[in-house]
């Protein structure tokens, strides 16, 4: 049995001197967020709603900190104009998104989101890559991690719900 | 709730220079339109992060440099319309308990960039109330120029976090812009924080 992604991502964020971790809890996170909670050098910032971890990201580099933002598919349309002030000011950040609306999804409410998330970020100057599987969350996050700031822009790594186990409500 | 006129409305541009006067080790984040003309207005300056953009964002902003930055204080300079949009940032800053973060909302009651419309505060919102119910430190509605100091001073003893809400006149003021190139921006403001080796960080 291999570790989970959680693990392998938590890792990068050490090696890659990540410092702020900002959220909106979502089930496909929880690992991730459980162990960044237990992390001291880690500064969780809780946030309302996601557009706020754009905000914040941008404090962070200013001030010279690296940050990461983990959220849920639906919180991308919260983040569309403030993703402006990253492609402007050329602000590195890298989200990990958990998909809602895609495979497997029982609730049709989150579909058009979900549908549209990719898309949106790339209109708005985001670097996307999907993982569709297990295996690919961490590579990919690795990959998000140095074109972001090695590149001096945003980056984001869907998590399908294929990987994460489509919600049901039924379990 | 019915508009409200209320008696005393303090010059902005007298309540901001007040405010950066000997700003020592102050980093400053200037909300778009007026707020980042009246930081201009007191000098042009490498530490003011003034924003043409990004509305109800600059409290969080000024939550990231605040972690980032914690010996220094931090001043999100902002006006009541951008404060409204981001209200929640309030709650995400009361649970941080940051206490080198100052936040000032210039409130004019008005939408001065696109012609002077009512924003909520004209009809009562009170935003200094909804700072201290969301767990900041303290929360504030200043009438007076005395009260300006003593923020001023409350703000570089980082006695935060706190939130002043400034009544100020609905004044058409002249247009004192910043420089627009948010790289250039982000850059002198990195270089004068961080020193030359703000560009080479990996």
């Amino acid at each position: 049995m291999t570790a989970h992604w959680s693990e392998g991502v938590y890792q990068l964020f050490k090696q890659q001197s990540i410092r702020q971790v900002s959220l909106v809890p979502d089930a496909g996170h929880t690992r991730l967020i459980q162990r960044c909670e237990a992390d001291a050098e880690l500064r969780l910032i809780r946030l309302t709603t996601e557009e706020e971890g754009i905000a914040a990201a941008v404090g962070a580099w200013l001030g010279g900190d690296k940050s990461v933002l983990l959220m849920q598919s639906s919180g991308v349309g919260n983040c569309i104009n403030m993703l402006s002030m990253l492609t402007v000011c050329q602000i590195p950040l890298t989200m990990l998104i958990t998909m809602r609306g895609d495979w497997g999804e029982f609730n049709p409410w989150q579909v058009p989101m979900g549908r549209a998330a990719h898309t949106v970020l790339e209109e708005m100057g985001v670097l996307v890559s999907v993982a569709q599987q297990e295996s690919d969350v961490v590579p990919l996050a690795e990959g998000a991690l140095r074109i972001a700031y090695n590149t001096l822009r945003p980056a984001a790594v869907l998590i399908g719900q294929r990987v994460l186990g489509a919600k049901t409500f039924m379990e | 709730m019915v508009a409200t006129q209320s008696g005393s409305r303090l010059d902005r541009r007298a309540v901001v220079k007040t405010l950066l006067q000997d700003r020592g080790e102050l980093l400053v984040v200037a909300g778009l339109g007026a707020p980042a003309w009246d930081a201009t207005n007191a000098g042009d300056h490498p530490l003011n992060f003034p924003l043409w953009g990004g509305m109800g964002g600059a409290a969080s902003i000024g939550i990231g440099l605040a972690i980032a930055q914690p010996k220094r204080p931090v001043l999100v300079l902002t006006g009541d319309g951008e404060m409204l949009m981001g209200l929640g940032s309030l709650a995400t800053v009361g649970i941080g308990q940051y206490a080198n973060l100052s936040i000032v909302v210039l409130d004019n009651e008005r939408y001065g960039e696109t012609g002077m419309q009512e924003s909520h505060t004209a009809r009562g919102v009170d935003l200094a109330a909804v700072a201290r119910a969301c767990g900041l430190r303290s929360g504030v509605v200043i009438t007076e120029m005395e009260q300006v100091a003593a923020l001023r001073t409350d703000m570089h003893a980082m006695r935060g976090p706190l939130l002043a809400q400034v009544k100020v006149a609905q004044d058409k003021l002249s247009l004192v812009l910043p420089p627009r190139d948010g790289t250039h921006l982000k850059n002198r403001f990195r270089e004068a924080l961080l020193g030359p080796q703000a560009h080479f960080q990996k």
